[in-house]
């Protein structure tokens, strides 16, 4: 009995304490740390977030971990520095700190000297933090309006250019299939499609010119910083995503940028190599690929257990299929993974590609012949397929003979039993193996990786050009992104931090669309339940 | 024609006065079985029997557990089909037909033989959907229809007094007996021939068991029933034939009143009077 019991708490608390190592590192990440000026013995001072104290087991010394930013400054190009506790002299946490979130090379942390610039409005009378936010505003406001329409521009040439280049790839393979006395028609419209991609070509070299001409003036909008060496350092208003002051804030202020920096995660596009700003397309790639696993692996699953259950006579076939339906649950999803690549990459998408896009083929680049939300979705499919399949056929055999019987005795064909009998007194446990198959297949990262998964995936599997549904491009995905950022990323520690808001958000999301569905079933539970006499 | 009316047609052509007397009257018989063998598998469950069911009477088969009278019961609607490994031989005629045939339309038998079960589970779904199920399987869309042959099965059941005011409530908030009670609204609903009881009260307490006697001795006006019992009170109580089956035989069969009273049969006797069984 004591062995049970030990078991079970051996379980529960390891499960304990990842909860509470994910949620205590995931939930403090977006509090503003204070920022401490550290004075070494040696006279050196330093600014910076303590993020860990360290003890040397051999000497007892204690360390501080310091997050110092200024990343471009550091000679390693360091955000981290570790500092012996007999080497600091003092210890304070002085007001008028800046901390500030920039597009490139990490936090910044120093105290404010002046703003200038061609498009900073004038200061007047303002002190210098009224001047700062306010000249980042109006520079940051004056650049959308310069550059907005130079990038849509850009982004709208590029996108010709691509189609003229796909124009001119189909016109190159059409050649090499005709014969010869059509090629005069095609080489007329080869130097028409090659014109307009040089002309094309011409008109975003000169927009690149101009955004670059452009962004230079706007380079001169600076902020200057001193850092705690005393050491001036021009920052470029563009830069700047957010500035707040930890030291001076209150606990108002300070749930304020909690709430917003939750938000930037939730909705913004990952910065930094996906070690700081949004996850927005990874929370989307993930949810998409679920739903998409959903719709394809539910019904399949749904209708092979309801064959297996009721239509399959031969005992022993039954039996085998079983059984072989109960390893494929045991298979590594790695195996999966390569299967899927081998099969629905190669297979089935390399087919459709010649079918579609031959032209694409022959230049190398396919559409359906590589990685994408569709078949990573299917390759997870068939991984959480089993569950299904078998958690339907358990429900359908729970339900008691004189229900099947009272169906068929009142005249009701086999057919019409399932639809209108069984089938809805099996669905909570239908549910109940969909539940599991969505946990399993949200938890899974490794079949993806080679199934359509990517770092940064540019455009989202769904968007408002036509066709809406672009299931063929690659996406994102938050456990591949705690993998990836955890573990591919040159700078371990300021990462670190994300791979627990990332974690913390994966089991969220897993929870909430778990949670969602066991009410579900609950609600289907309860019309459906059988009250023993 | 409406289900309806044709029950009403029912109504009026029975005659009050046929109780349990008329059970030595000759009626005719609707089932007739005749050398009826089921094999499961290797062991024989019904060893050749011969035996007719009287139109608009209650017939009784009774006998020790594993006798075969529930399987007799059940070949009746070809429900036996639905296990594995059964051989049925001999024949089984209702109404003159085969109903052994392979090639009878076995949905059709069963809406013409209904069946009531020892264990009354009702769907999982409203009072008034229970009992609509068989019409509405049949393909009666008619709101009219299904309306009015609810209303009556339920009043022939005896349960519309006690449901009328929550038909769109779930089945399974009813009672036990009232379980059983809609098990039998929902089997004539389709307005059957013949009401095959496989142990309707075996479940039940005594107050439950007395209402579907009484139940019983109610529906044998418009319908034939045949009704599988342990409890030998029951069988002389609500029948007017009994059978008796001993090993998959048929002992004896007879009006109710000479086989309890005096049977031809030492081993009739002898299970009546509780010595074995």
């Amino acid at each position: 009995m004591w062995a049970t019991a030990a078991a079970l708490t051996a379980m529960l608390s390891l499960v304990v304490v990842l909860l509470y190592v994910v949620l205590v590192n995931g939930l403090h990440v977006f509090w503003p740390a204070y920022v401490a000026e550290v004075t070494r013995v040696d006279g050196e001072a330093l600014l910076g977030e303590i993020t860990r104290r360290a003890t040397n087991p051999d000497t007892d010394e204690v360390s501080f971990q310091l997050k110092t930013g200024n990343r471009e400054l550091d000679p390693q190009r360091q955000d981290f520095r570790w500092v012996k506790e007999k080497d600091i002299r003092s210890i304070s946490y002085p007001t008028g700190i800046y901390v500030l979130e920039r597009v490139e090379n990490g936090n910044y942390y120093g105290r404010l000297e002046r703003v200038e610039g061609p498009h900073v409005p004038a200061a007047g009378d303002r002190s210098g933090d009224e001047a700062l936010s306010s000249g980042v505003t109006a520079v940051q406001q004056k650049a959308a309006e310069y550059l907005g329409p130079i990038a849509r521009n850009l982004a709208a040439l590029s996108h010709q250019l691509q189609e003229t280049r796909e124009a001119i790839a189909t016109l190159q393979y059409r050649k090499t299939r005709l014969p010869g006395d059509q090629h005069q028609r095609l080489d007329e419209q080869l130097a028409e499609a090659e014109s307009r991609a040089t002309q094309l070509k011409k008109q975003s070299d000169y927009w690149v010119a101009l955004q670059q001409k452009r962004l230079a003036e706007f380079r001169t909008d600076v902020a200057v910083f001193k850092d705690a060496s005393g050491k001036s350092t021009p920052i470029e208003m563009l830069d700047i995503v957010r500035i707040y002051q930890p030291n001076d804030m209150g606990l108002l202020a300070k749930l304020g940028h909690y709430v917003k920096k939750i938000g930037e995660l939730l909705w913004d596009n990952p910065r930094e190599s996906n070690t700081e700003g949004g996850l927005f397309p990874a929370i989307f790639g993930t949810v998409m690929l679920i739903f998409l696993m959903a719709i394809t692996c539910f019904p399949l699953g749904v209708l092979a257990g309801i064959y297996l259950g009721e239509y399959a006579k031969d005992r022993h076939l039954v039996r085998l299929v079983r059984i072989a339906v109960n390893n494929l649950a045991g298979i590594p999803s790695i195996v999966y993974g390569i299967f899927g690549l081998g099969f629905f990459v190669y297979g089935i998408g390399g087919l459709i590609d010649q079918w579609i896009f031959p032209e694409r083929v022959a230049v190398g680049s396919p559409t359906f012949g590589t990685g994408g939300i569709l078949w990573a979705s299917l390759t997870l499919g068939l991984l959480t397929v089993p569950v299904v399949i078998v958690s339907t056929e358990e429900a359908l055999r729970a339900i008691p003979r004189g229900i099947r019987e009272g169906s068929l005795a009142l005249g009701a064909t086999k057919y019409q039993t399932l639809l209108h009998v069984l089938v809805p007194m099996a669905s909570p446990g239908m549910m109940t193996g969909f539940i599991l198959a969505m946990a399993r297949a949200a938890g899974e990262v490794a079949p993806l990786m080679i199934t359509g998964v990517v770092k940064l995936a540019p455009q989202l599997p769904l968007d408002g050009d036509f066709p809406y549904f672009h299931l063929d491009r690659k996406f994102m995905h938050l456990g591949f992104h705690i993998y990836d950022v955890g573990f591919q990323s040159p700078n371990v520690e300021a990462s670190k931090p994300m791979v627990y808001v990332t974690t913390l958000l994966l089991l969220l999301i897993v929870l909430l669309m778990t949670s969602t569905a066991i009410w579900l079933r609950n609600r289907m539970r309860k019309r459906c339940q059988l009250r023993t006499l | 024609m409406s289900i309806a009316l044709e029950n009403e047609q029912k109504l009026s052509a029975a005659t009050p006065s046929e109780g349990h007397t008329a059970a030595h009257a000759a009626a005719s018989p609707v089932v007739q079985t005749r050398d009826l063998r089921l094999y499961y598998g290797q062991s024989e469950a019904l060893k050749g029997v011969t035996m007719d069911f009287h139109s608009n009477q209650v017939t009784a088969l009774i006998g020790p557990s594993g006798c075969g009278k529930s399987t007799l019961l059940r070949c009746l609607n070809r429900m036996n089909d639905l296990i594995d490994e059964v051989l049925v031989t001999g024949s089984i005629l209702l109404d003159g037909e085969e109903v052994n045939d392979k090639t009878l339309d076995v949905i059709e038998l069963r809406r013409r033989v209904g069946m009531v079960f020892q264990r009354a589970v009702p769907f999982p779904k409203s009072i008034y959907e229970n009992v609509a199920y068989g019409l509405r399987i049949a393909g009666v869309r008619d709101r009219k229809v299904v309306d009015e042959a609810v209303e009556q099965s339920l009043r022939r059941s005896a349960l519309w007094d006690e449901v009328k005011d929550r038909l769109h409530e779930s089945a399974l908030g009813l009672s036990g007996g009232q379980h059983q009670r809609l098990c039998i609204a929902r089997a004539i609903a389709v307005d059957p021939e013949i009401v095959l009881m496989d142990e309707p009260c075996s479940a039940l307490d005594p107050r439950s068991t007395t209402r579907i006697e009484d139940l019983i001795g109610e529906l044998r006006r418009q319908y034939t029933i045949i009704i599988v019992t342990h409890n030998m009170q029951q069988a002389a109580r609500v029948s007017d034939y009994t059978a008796f089956l001993y090993e998959g035989e048929l002992i004896e069969v007879g009006a109710t009143k000479q086989v309890f009273t005096k049977p031809e049969r030492k081993e009739t006797e002898d299970y009546i009077t509780g010595r074995f069984g």
